[in-house]
């Protein structure tokens, strides 16, 4: 017998996996290896299988991911360098029956807009954010982030982050699960075949609650940077696992009772 | 017909709300009013003033340097405003507190003892209403249904059942107001 | 019977804010424009119209609160004072990139920095030249009455909406901080959601499938797309400039002198004049309205038939730079201002004139 042609693979009893089609044809600008396009893939996912793409707002941050509405096949705002949480907030107050999400990285969650996240965390607005933090300034090349690790060296800690005089990294989803306002609060990465799975699971989560207006839903993802950490996509994956797991666990933080 | 008033004094002698009694009173007697308050820390014990326009024109500037009326219930404002009163003009006082009484011969000055009348009555609170009367005795702008039209607009209802004492105060003021100096 | 209230100008704007059926107002509080917000929560907003009212965690977060609200095609609005517009800056920037339509009031205060609480003028150029980055423009209106304060909340809204821009109401502690008469009409209802979706086909409301998605968006990095929109944003500027002059004359009709002054001075000149009037001389008000697009036109108008034009502004100067571009040099022009929250007085105002122009002579026309 001789070896099955393309032709013959590709059929649809044999389909495994397919492209949600909420992510629109443009090729991801993102590094190769980088996480943010399976965060992205997966958010889409849940809203297409939720069947929400019409009831969906998306607010894009100032980062790496400012072009998301490029990618992401949904009505989409992009916002100022921190404020997704207050353009969020808006958009909600005003259409409380639509699913509203924000999409920031660390710089613009945690440093810019911490005012922002805080206080919409802590008024319990009915929206999601996603939170990719892979602990670096990505797309301005490089710089030290909020979330960068001690002794971590970036382009504006060249010896490495000295907490003496640079501060440490800020674990703001621990403090946002602290407030009364967080509903589900949850930690996830998206490097293995089984996080990823992991990840998908508490995105649902974190939409379904929105719908059941239940308060702002919270899931980080820790990722890697590795064109900011000079390394190759599997060193950085394994970087990832031996420094940034330690200090950023995953899992569920905050779960309703 | 325009009047330009300014009322001046304490902080919680019920200036800005006399001011605010008149002016509604007078926009109830379909006039032209404006209320212009001084704003901010000065209202929280310090000295507090308003001015008041009644007209049957369209009001130019709510702003003023120059009244008609000034009335004047502490010494800080009879040393800011006695200078402020157009030459012919009305100042009504409460000697009470007083130290400097007013010096000028080209303005017609007037006192009202309303401290003490309001404090012989056991009615602090209408204390700014003895004030008003006298100053309606001499300028009979607003007639008394529109006042008390005005009272009901500008008290909140839950105050509406002290109206009669206000409307009695009122009358008391135009009662106990006394010449001090008349021009000729 | 006409519904007739005795109310400030923070009261009334917000009241004229409900009744235009305003869907939100995102705000935080500051000296001398918190009546605004109280005035909205005390309302119960929510139970009369549906509209939405939030205290926000600051001044940034409410202007993008409001760029969000206005993104998904409502009628939302703030409102704040010099040093929180200040602060604002950067969402009207945005809301200029995006071509999104809001309601901005300034109570404007005394400044620069914490300045004073008192009312002034000095934020004209920040209003009108374009406080934030990048080339833009915003309508502004100054209102001079608490009637306006009212009025300019519809009027800021349909403008906002016919033109897709940012409306500034230019007020001043004066102003917002005063009782006066208000005549209020009927409440115009809210839109519904399925109107916006209809009206605002740019909405960011949801992608359903007969539309492509909407993308709510200032960036492009592309310079050569990017001076696309923004010859697209100066086109739209000029035909504002052509077709929204607004502006009210007071006895130029015959005018020998002219002040120009707008919101506050525009009424402190309005007495001048009655006191000019009664000492026999002949003098005017221009009272611009519209502050973008200035009446450049009237200016000129008048310029040829006036000896002098005195500006009074509550402000080092800051109008007159319009003033003289519309007089293009053909009459004398004078700034008197006060600054740090002082209100000129009438008489000041007029003696400022006299001594300028009939006085001093030092403008004697030569042609």
């Amino acid at each position: 017998m001789s070896a099955p042609t393309r032709e013959d693979i590709c059929q649809l009893e044999n389909e495994v996996y397919s492209r949600t089609t909420l992510l629109t044809p443009a090729p991801l600008s993102y590094c190769p290896g980088c996480g943010h396009g399976t965060a992205h893939r997966l958010i889409m996912e849940v809203v297409e299988e939720m069947n929400l793409q019409a009831d969906t707002i998306g607010v894009a941050p100032v980062g790496c991911s400012v072009l998301a509405y490029d990618f992401m096949d949904i009505d989409m705002q992009q916002a100022a360098h921190g404020r997704a949480p207050a353009v969020a907030t808006g958009i909600k107050r005003l259409y409380p029956n639509k699913f509203v999400f924000t999409y920031q990285g660390d710089g613009d969650l945690a440093a810019i807009g911490t005012g922002e996240t805080i206080h919409a965390c802590n008024r319990g607005e009915n929206i999601t954010i996603f939170f990719v933090n892979n602990g670096i300034y990505g797309m301005t090349g490089g710089q030290m982030a909020p979330t960068t690790l001690p002794n971590m060296k970036t382009s504006t800690s060249p010896f490495g982050r000295d907490v003496e005089t640079m501060g440490y990294p800020l674990k703001i989803t621990e403090l946002i699960a602290n407030l009364p306002g967080t509903y589900f609060v949850s930690r996830q990465s998206v490097h293995t075949a089984a996080n990823v799975r992991k990840a998908k699971k508490a995105i649902e989560k974190a939409i379904q609650y929105q719908k059941l207006k239940k308060g702002l839903c919270f899931v980080e993802i820790v990722s890697n940077c590795n064109s900011g950490w000079k390394m190759t996509p599997l060193d950085s994956n394994k970087w990832m696992e031996e420094n940034m797991f330690p200090f950023y666990p995953l899992g569920d933080i905050k779960v309703p009772k | 017909m325009t009047e330009e008033i300014i009322i001046a004094g304490f902080g919680g002698q019920g200036v800005l709300s006399m001011g605010k009694i008149l002016a509604y009173s007078g926009m109830m007697q379909n006039k032209e009013v404006s209320w212009m308050p001084s704003y901010g820390p000065e209202m929280r014990g310090g000295t507090a003033n308003v001015t008041v326009i009644i007209s049957d024109e369209r009001i130019s500037s709510p702003i003023l340097n120059q009244f008609d009326t000034a009335i004047i219930l502490n010494q800080q404002s009879m040393d800011k405003f006695e200078n402020s009163v157009k030459k012919g003009g009305v100042l009504i006082y409460d000697p009470n507190g007083i130290t400097r009484h007013p010096e000028r011969k080209d303005i017609n000055i007037y006192t009202v003892e309303a401290a003490d009348e309001s404090a012989k009555i056991g009615l602090a609170k209408v204390f700014n209403m003895i004030v008003l009367g006298a100053f309606l005795k001499l300028k009979p702008l607003i007639e008394p249904e529109y006042m008390r039209k005005g009272l009901e607009k500008s008290l909140p209802p839950r105050h509406h059942n002290t109206i009669p004492e206000n409307e009695r105060a009122i009358e008391t003021g135009k009662k106990i107001i006394k010449a001090r100096y008349l021009m000729n | 019977m006409k519904d007739v209230r005795l109310m400030k100008g923070n009261e009334a704007i917000a009241e004229g804010a409900i009744r235009a059926g305003c869907d939100g107002y995102f705000g935080y509080p500051i000296t001398p424009q918190s009546e605004v917000l109280e005035y909205l929560m005390a309302n119960k907003t929510k139970e009369r119209t549906g509209m939405i009212v939030l205290q926000a965690e600051s001044e940034v977060a409410s202007i993008h609160m409001v760029y969000g609200g206005a993104a998904a095609g409502k009628r939302v609005m703030t409102s704040s004072s010099s040093p929180g517009i200040s602060l604002m800056q950067e969402g009207i920037s945005f809301m200029a990139g995006t071509e999104l339509p809001c309601l901005l009031l300034n109570v404007v205060r005394g400044g620069p920095g914490l300045g004073t609480i008192q009312p002034s003028q000095a934020d004209y150029f920040q209003a009108v030249k374009g406080g934030g980055h990048g080339d833009y423009k915003m309508i502004v209106l100054a209102p001079a009455s608490v009637q306006e304060m009212y009025d300019f909340a519809k009027l800021g809204f349909d403008l906002a909406f016919k033109h897709r821009i940012q409306v500034m109401v230019l007020s001043d502690g004066a102003i917002g901080q005063m009782m006066e008469k208000v005549e209020l009409d009927d409440e115009r209802p809210r839109w519904t959601d399925e109107e916006i979706v209809k009206m605002h086909t740019w909405a960011a409301t949801g992608k359903t499938k007969n539309r492509e998605r909407n993308i709510i968006t200032s960036l492009d990095l592309n310079p050569v797309k990017q001076e696309i929109i923004n010859r697209k944003l100066q086109a739209k500027f000029r035909k504002i400039e052509e077709t929204e002059v607004r502006f009210e004359t007071i006895q130029c009709e015959d005018a020998e002198y002219l002040f120009v002054a707008y919101g506050s001075s525009a009424r402190v000149c309005q007495k001048a004049v009655q006191l000019g009037r009664a000492k026999g001389i002949k003098v005017g008000l221009l009272r611009p309205i519209t502050l973008f697009p200035f009446p450049y036109k009237e200016v000129k108008r008048l310029a040829k038939q006036v000896k002098g034009i005195q500006c009074i502004e509550m402000s080092a100067g800051q109008m007159i730079e319009d003033v003289r571009l519309g007089v293009e040099g053909i009459v004398g022009v004078e700034h008197y201002g006060r600054l740090g929250g002082i209100i000129p007085a009438p008489d000041e105002v007029l003696n400022v004139l006299e001594q300028n122009f009939i006085k001093a002579k030092i403008y004697e026309r030569t042609h």
